[in-house]
């Protein structure tokens, strides 16, 4: 009996063991081969990196002899930054406060109705959120402001929601690693429960906050299909919240399907895509950093 | 006890994952449907391709497979660029394509053989409360290089005018800039991935202009005569109405065994009378003009 059972368990490890090892692989060489498609870019198509980060002048079907085509993407990395900033700056003080209301304030219904409610905005498709920012949300704009209703706008509103989901579960987590005796301390000194949470827990899960913020913020840089409804699609700047702009992600989704590998433009594509890894990539270094210079771990 | 505890926490894990793995290895193809009767076609083909013809090809895919039981056809999407670049690879047998093979930047059209299985037109949109009904190939030039910005100059109401593209390399778009732009280089605007989106974008917008292939009209957008010429089937047939194309299935050299019995299937008469026809296209049989490829001597 025993032995038997230490035999499984020995074969159960390999599995693990082998399940981590495939993982890991699998991460690789994804990594790699975005990286090699990305920088063909540069290195076999010779656009020059200049031209392709601080360019707006996307042209990829433009003939050799017309001149060749021409990769400038700057468009689609401010739309992405300006979308996702605008996205976290409305969502991330709804999302902590409620986070604040659901653990210190009503940990009752907050747990049992709030948070559920909450999380059942995460476990909505991306496609159906663009959805009904299409029909509901770009109607609504166009009657209340003018124009088109597809903008900037549109795009950050409906990324809100996404990722209030995110922050909102992240943040509950932090403010419930605060342990009791610390609370119980400071209302002991004779502070209120609002001076307990705005003095005592608020800096100590700040360096979680942060961290909520910043998942929340990733979520949203990598978000292509909703956004990319609403967005307008224009590869030129915008020059006001109203304004349409195209995004990293929603430009790839856009123009994959009618490249041919090897080409510039499908090259440019990887590039793009590169530039969302390397984007996800700091976003979770960044979290990790703030993470362990945290009161709490 | 220790090790067995630990075994139970690992039974469940080491549980779903056979159960993946098992999942992976009944994705990989078995033996195929049934015995081979010698002389009776069986085989499987890869076609992809073309978004806007998966649904014809899927119907016609479905009802070939009805009649030879030991023939299995995948039918996908992915676009017309990706389907020829994956026919050139060698990776599917078929490539459905919206345009032709020489158009495409990085494809060797020398390398693979044109079946030309249906004609599909194009129409431009508009809101359908915009009264315009007609426009000429310069007014939409004057449009779509953002010459004109108002229904006004052009005989409409004074609504800005909105342009709703669809994305660069886009069949429909390539089709539409070459015949009814006559290659003039359009300004930005609104860029939109699919047909459907394009379609209620134009009906949800007064001052929408667009174009789409006549399949996706419903009623819900207005589509535009071209110098007072209908898009309709006979127009295009004697090619009265210009903006037109063929649908393309690619082979790499002359197609054998199930690829070339299935596109045998889709040209035979009751196909394209029925299926063909139902979906929205024009039979190829039924056009009294033809088209060459773009670059080489145009009839």
């Amino acid at each position: 009996m025993k032995n038997s059972a230490k035999r499984w368990g020995a074969l159960g490890e390999r599995w693990l063991l082998l399940s981590a090892v495939v993982l890991v692989i699998i991460t690789v060489a994804i990594i790699l081969f975005i990286a090699q498609r990305g920088l063909a870019t540069f290195f076999v198509h010779k656009v020059s990196p200049l031209e392709f980060f601080f360019s707006t002048l996307w042209r990829p079907d433009r003939t050799a002899a017309e001149g060749g085509p021409r990769l400038g993407i700057a468009s689609f990395i401010v739309g992405s930054v300006l979308v996702t900033g605008l996205a976290v700056l409305m969502a991330a003080p709804l999302s902590i406060l409620t986070a604040f209301f659901i653990v210190e304030i009503a940990p009752g219904i907050g747990r049992r109705l709030i948070q559920p409610a909450v999380e059942i905005l995460a476990g909505i498709p991306s496609v159906v959120y663009g959805w009904v920012g299409l029909s509901l949300l770009v109607p609504f704009l166009r009657s209340r402001f003018g124009g088109t209703g597809f903008s900037v706008l549109a795009g950050a509103l409906v990324l809100s929601v996404m990722i209030t989901p995110t922050i909102v579960s992240v943040a509950c987590e932090a403010i419930r690693s605060f342990p009791r005796e610390g609370k119980e301390a400071a209302l002991a000194l004779g502070s209120t429960r609002w001076q307990t949470l705005r003095w005592v827990v608020f800096p100590a899960v700040l360096p979680g906050l942060i961290t909520a913020v910043i998942l929340g913020m990733a979520r949203a840089f990598g978000e292509a299909l909703a956004v990319q409804m609403v967005i307008g699609n224009t590869h030129t700047l915008p020059r006001s919240l109203l304004d349409q702009t195209i995004t990293l992600t929603s430009g790839i989704t856009l123009d994959m399907g009618y490249t041919i590998m090897g080409t510039a433009w499908n090259s440019a594509l990887w590039t793009m895509a590169l530039v969302l890894l390397l984007m996800s990539l700091a976003f979770i270094l960044i979290s990790r950093a703030v993470t362990r210079r945290g009161v709490l771990k | 006890m220790h090790q067995s505890t630990l075994w139970r926490r690992y039974r469940t894990i080491a549980a779903v994952m056979t159960a993946f793995l098992l999942l992976v290895a009944g994705c990989v193809p078995g033996p195929r449907r049934g015995q081979p009767v010698p002389g009776e076609l069986s085989g499987s083909i890869i076609v992809a391709g073309s978004t806007a013809m998966q649904g014809l090809v899927d119907e016609a895919a479905a009802e070939f497979m009805l009649q030879h039981k030991n023939v299995q056809i995948t039918v996908q999407g992915g676009g017309s660029g990706t389907g020829l670049s994956q026919l050139q690879q060698g990776a599917i047998d078929i490539a459905n394509s919206d345009v032709f093979a020489e158009e495409k930047e990085g494809i060797d059209a020398s390398k693979l053989v044109d079946h030309r299985v249906a004609v599909v037109g194009f129409a431009a949109i508009v809101h359908p409360a915009n009264p315009v009904d007609s426009l000429t190939k310069d007014d939409l030039i004057r449009i779509f290089t953002g010459e004109v910005t108002n229904w006004r100059e052009l005989g409409g109401q004074d609504e800005r005018i909105v342009i709703i593209n669809r994305p660069r390399g886009s069949g429909t778009r390539s089709i539409f800039r070459r015949i009814a732009l006559k290659d003039h280089e359009e300004i930005e605007g609104i860029t939109q991935e699919a047909s459907g989106t394009v379609r209620q974008m134009v009906a949800q917008l007064p001052g929408a202009i667009s174009y789409l292939a006549l399949p996706y009209l419903d009623g819900s957008v207005k589509p535009l005569q071209l110098n007072k010429i209908s898009p309709t089937a006979e127009n295009i047939a004697n090619d009265k109405y210009p903006l037109w194309s063929y649908e393309h299935m690619y082979t790499r050299g002359q197609p054998s065994g199930v690829a070339k019995a299935f596109l045998d299937y889709i040209l035979s008469d009751k196909t394209q009378e029925q299926l063909v026809k139902a979906a929205g296209y024009i039979p190829i049989a039924d056009m009294k003009v033809t088209k060459q490829p773009p670059g080489r001597d145009a009839s």
